[in-house]
């Protein structure tokens, strides 16, 4: 025997302590419990989901974008379908004959796993087509419809900004496990974004069904069922009307169109183009891949994920980081000879008059100027190196967002890219680099490339004279709050009483006679601020850039416009652009611009930019 | 009298009638359940054909293991024989085929087998041989090294496979240990960190550190010279404690008071006490419990404060949700809950006599996924009701009971050994799964013993069973 034999009976007794709690356990689920009784005469429950509708999308003055309509799913039991007349069910449903049979086969070849189930046979018929069958339904027995919402559009804007929802995949439940096969989920855009507002809660119906699986009756007169929650709504700081005309004089075009509130940070607007056709996006598994298939990508956001080099609109950035930087005064005057010559290296300009002083520079867009003011800055002797004076300009440029994740709620948002010291040190050697070798920053163009909401966001930083709020497309309501984080104003590190400068030299680029680059941008009535600029890129035709802000001194929306190999900037940015601001400040476009909206509206550049065949 | 009659004279009858019913009364269930459309006649490819061919080569095994294998087979090769389990573990995560998420399953053509279900069996017998020696201990550091190394290695390898279920099994083990003279101290505070976890997530971790404080007063306080005034001291402060959570509502300090959480405050009143108490205790030398009691509370805090982190980032999506559906914290009887709620419905709608064989709606129709397998007790449970059910746990019950009484009389240490390991496995086996099916334990996937459908299943506990009935029939010669 040994010392611990008396353990034995302890652990006998934990035993039969544990079996003690399943008998009482049992006891009360098989005989006390009157839930489990009432299956007790050969009863099952049946669990009928409700779908709930989702939410809708609005944009910032209440107006629908995305609704709701009712179709219908059918569900066949095929355990309880006879013979039928296929014909005459196909004729309802205007589908192919093979389909049903299909599907029979298969429904036949897996009878024992799907036993007495349901499934799903055909999805969003419409309601028409379901009246018919109602009518109709005497004779197919085993069909049912089972009613879910789908999405409607009332403008025929922001394909590609509002996203699709579709039925979730097994590959979808796996990393969501609340979500069951047959729902639908937002599988981009805002529809992806603001899931968790717009889903609302599924519910059910109990019903109770005999041995024969044959439903009998409501269980419990629906006391247990569970009511669906309609999702909630989205509110946008969008402005549908304004995305829609947005949208309309990009038609035909490559590049993106975005405008945002300078006071709160808001996007008023964000075009795409080309993009998806919201006709398509209703039914999108039918277009699927004819979207992914076409060359000029329809799906990606160009707005927040195609960077690009900024061209000349970069000067106003340079003209800032100067004047903190102590390297130019608006009283500079530089000379320009038909460009910026040192030894065999030449930036060219275009023709003008010669010296131009700081405002000038910028209203007559100068090369030469900007290519001074770069070097000034870059060999600033306050600095040790001409590393140090870079990665300074780099710090500034960083202040303004340019390179950075902006933080904005748009799903898949670009960070865009700013050269980096060790770039240049590969390109040339180990501080073999100087000013002279990373000129081209200056106006805009080599390693630069930020996306269209990067100088959106910074024509809103010179409206504000020196601050941002992070670009956001959710509006602040009190049931939705938006993060701290959007309600926050960014400075950069320049000085506020800077702005002044180059907002006066930008009025002057639209309204200072002789010698504006962008004149065409010019509204009556209306103070407009803008910088055009011509971004060559390795593709084809420069890209055509412009930014700008209304009205001067008290700016309500700040545009950047981007078309891509379309030209100069002045040819079709800055009219976009400008007409955009006229629509959103005036609600229309004057008599004396019409011709112009119209030169835009009819003219279609797509042949100009090359596309890979896929 | 020839041998073989002594033999069979000698063999415990009782055991092998236990395990001939529950063998019987469980293809009886996978019949019905399996049974789909009666019309087709007899298939042998259907679930209760193929567990027929299990049965009759589960049979064969046993006959090979009580007549033709030595009792001293088992300790020599014990260790060779767990090494070759180690591998063919390691293997299956190598090249294994993965079944339902689990990679566990090794496929020789028309044979699937599980190497886990069989691992416990040769880690009982590893643990047999390493304790069976005289100076075997657990007060010895490196002894008892020894014993948790032999369950936790394979415990690890069954984990890397997925099996949660399978490796949980192994804490099993832990009731032999005891046995061989573990302290309680390692089960009962694992029990009680079960507890607080529950506790932390169906109330509130302010509540769970109230209550856990007050356990630790009466412990202490039940050794001291005066219990009731002790105790009583200590129950009053703890009264008064708990309001501590309605000072937010007084205007004047309830800005700095919601700076934390009321268990914050608590932890910042308790915790430097509790450190100061077990310092000073270390310089005086003397009183243990007190120290020890103390110490455990600060690991209790702890716990406490992890069950979110634990809840949230170590357990996997589906075992969160199976325990917020058991907890009652999720209602979701369409979601995480179904197979549990189906389960219910099912057992529950037997009633008393149940619905009679072959007479069951809920388990034929497929209502319980892992019908035959997992949930099998659940056809038990509709088919034959309460009785059915009450005289399988019954016969669990005199099966494990007369296991560890004569595992208790052996001789041979080894024998006594293996036979608490074998009835331990045994036990939580036939604990989880009931408790899964009736909805007290969250939903762990592993067959009921004897029971369920499966060959590895079946094989695995035949021999387990049988080997201890043949050292026990050698020791009684």
């Amino acid at each position: 025997m040994d010392i611990n034999s008396d353990r034995k009976d302890v652990l006998l007794i934990a035993m039969l302590a544990v079996f003690a709690l399943i008998v009482i356990k049992l006891f009360f689920i098989q005989i006390i419990n009157s839930e489990y009784r009432e299956s007790a005469q050969n009863n099952a429950l049946k669990f009928e989901t409700r779908y709930p509708a989702r939410g809708l999308i609005r944009d910032r003055e209440g107006r629908i974008i995305v609704g709701n309509k009712i179709t219908y799913d059918i569900h066949v039991t095929p355990y309880n379908v006879p013979e039928f007349d296929t014909l005459e069910f196909c004729r309802i449903f205007d589908i192919d004959t093979s389909y049903i049979n299909e599907r029979f086969r298969y429904y036949k070849a897996n009878r024992r796993k799907i036993g007495y189930q349901s499934m799903t046979i055909l999805k969003q018929i419409s309601g028409e087509q379901y009246n018919v069958f109602v009518e109709k339904g005497f004779m197919f027995p085993g069909f049912e419809g089972v009613p879910r919402t789908s999405r409607t559009y009332n403008y025929n804007a922001g394909g590609n900004l509002l996203g699709y929802i579709s039925e979730v995949d097994q590959d979808y439940i796996r990393k969501h496990p609340e979500y069951r096969s047959g729902d639908y989920a937002g599988r981009t855009g805002m529809e992806e974004a603001y899931e968790h507002i717009l889903r609302g809660k599924k519910g059910y119906t109990i019903y109770l069904r005999d041995a024969h699986n044959q439903i009998k009756e409501h269980y419990r007169d629906g006391e247990k069922d569970v009511a669906a929650v309609a999702g909630e709504d989205v509110i946008t700081t969008i402005d549908a009307p304004l995305q829609a005309y947005g949208e309309k004089l990009m038609r035909n075009k490559v590049g993106s169109l975005v405008a945002i509130e300078p006071s709160t940070g808001e996007i008023l607007t964000m075009v795409s183009s080309p993009g998806i056709d919201v006709e398509k996006l209703a039914e999108i598994n039918k277009y699927y891949n004819e979207i992914v298939s076409n060359p000029y990508r329809p799906m990606y956001n160009r707005a927040v994920m195609s960077p690009q080099p900024p061209g000349s609109c970069f000067k106003v950035v340079n003209a800032l980081i100067g004047l903190q930087e102590g390297v130019v005064t608006p009283a500079n005057r530089y000379g320009c000879n038909r460009g910026f010559i040192v030894g065999k290296l030449k930036v060219g300009c275009h023709a003008h008059p010669s010296p131009l002083d700081f405002y000038q520079a910028i209203q007559m867009s100068c090369n030469a100027y900007f290519c001074h003011v770069f070097r000034n800055i870059i060999d600033n002797p306050k600095y040790d190196s001409v590393r140090d004076a870079f990665n300074k300009w780099k710090e500034y440029t960083e202040s303004f967002g340019f390179g950075t994740k902006l933080g904005t709620d748009i799903p898949s948002e670009q960070a865009g890219t700013m050269p980096t010291a060790e770039r240049y040190d590969r390109l040339h050697g180990k501080n073999k680099w100087k000013s002279l070798s990373i000129i081209s920053l200056s106006i805009g163009q080599g390693e630069i490339g930020c996306t269209p909401l990067h100088l959106a966001n910074f024509a809103a930083t010179v409206a504000n004279r020196g601050y941002f709020y992070t670009p956001h497309i959710q509006k602040d309501t009190p049931e939705h709050p938006i993060d701290d984080r959007f309600k926050e104003r960014r400075y950069t590190m320049v000085d506020t009483s800077y702005f002044k400068e180059v907002v006066k030299g930008m009025r002057m680029a639209v309204n200072g006679g002789a010698g504006s680059t962008a004149r065409v941008a010019d509204i009556p009535g209306i103070a407009v601020c803008g910088k055009t600029g011509t971004a060559q890129n390795p593709h084809g035709d420069e890209h055509s850039v412009f930014i700008c802000f209304a009205p001067m001194d008290d700016p309500k929306i700040a545009v950047a416009a981007y078309v891509e190999n379309a030209g100069f900037g002045a040819t079709w940015a800055a009219p976009i652009a400008s007409l955009l601001v006229e629509m959103y400040l005036k609600g229309e476009i004057s008599e004396g611009r019409k011709d112009l909206e119209n030169r835009i509206v009819s003219t279609s550049l797509m042949h100009k930019v090359r596309v890979r065949k896929r | 009298m020839t041998p073989k009659t002594t033999l069979n004279k000698k063999l415990d009858w009782i055991l092998i009638g236990c395990y001939i019913f529950l063998v019987i009364f469980g293809w009886m269930n996978i019949y019905s359940s399996s049974l789909g459309d009666a019309s087709v006649g007899f298939d042998w490819r259907a679930k209760y054909g193929m567990q027929l061919i299990w049965i009759a080569s589960a049979v064969l095994i046993a006959l090979v293991i009580v007549y033709v294998i030595p009792a001293r087979f088992y300790s020599v090769f014990a260790w060779w024989m767990y090494a070759f389990m180690l591998l063919s573990l390691l293997a299956v995560i190598v090249i294994g085929h993965e079944v339902n998420g689990s990679k566990s399953w090794i496929v020789m053509g028309p044979l699937r087998i599980q190497p886990a279900e069989f691992s416990k069996i040769f880690t009982a017998l590893a643990l047999a041989a390493l304790m069976e020696k005289f100076s075997f201990r657990f007060t010895n550091k490196l002894d008892a090294l020894a014993a948790f190394s032999v369950i936790g290695v394979p415990m690890l390898l069954i984990l890397a496979e997925r099996e949660a279920g399978l490796a949980l099994v192994y804490l099993g083990f832990l009731l032999a240990f005891y046995r061989e003279g573990m302290t309680p101290w390692l089960i009962l505070s694992g029990l009680l960190a079960i507890l607080l976890f529950i506790l932390t997530l169906v109330t509130s971790p302010f509540a769970t550190i109230l209550i856990f404080i007050g356990m630790i007063v009466l412990y202490v306080s039940f050794y001291s010279r005066n219990f009731i005034v002790n105790s009583a001291i200590g129950l009053l402060a703890i009264a008064i404690v708990s309001f501590l959570p309605r000072l937010g509502r007084i205007e004047a300090i309830s800005g700095v008071f919601n700076i934390f959480t009321p268990e914050v405050w608590l932890t910042i009143l308790t915790v430097p006490a509790a450190i100061f108490f077990i310092v000073r205790s270390f310089y005086r030398k003397r009183s243990d419990r007190m120290r020890n009691a103390l110490i455990a509370y600060l690991i209790g805090v702890g716990l406490v404060f992890s069950v979110d982190f634990v809840f949230d980032h170590v357990l996997q999506d589906h075992q969160r949700l199976r325990i917020e559906s058991l907890l009652g914290i999720k209602d979701d009887p369409m979601g995480a809950g179904y197979n549990v709620h189906q389960s219910k419905i099912a057992i529950g709608s037997g009633g008393i006599i149940g619905k009679g064989f072959l007479h069951g709606t809920q388990t034929r129709f497929d209502f319980v996924p892992e019908q035959s397998t997992d949930f099998i007790f659940c056809t038990v449970g509709e088919e034959w009701g309460f009785v059915g059910s009450l005289l399988v746990i019954i016969c669990y019950v005199i099966l494990l009971m007369r296991m560890y009484n004569s595992a208790e009389r052996q001789k041979s240490r080894f024998a006594r050994i293996y036979g608490y390991c074998a009835a331990s496995c045994i036990f939580m086996h036939v604990m989880i799964n009931l408790g899964m099916t009736i909805g007290l334990m969250p939903v762990i996937g592993i067959p009921l013993p004897f029971i369920s459908y499966g060959g590895s299943s079946l094989w695995a506990f035949t021999i387990l069973l049988f080997i201890f009935i043949r050292l026990d029939f050698e020791g009684r010669q």
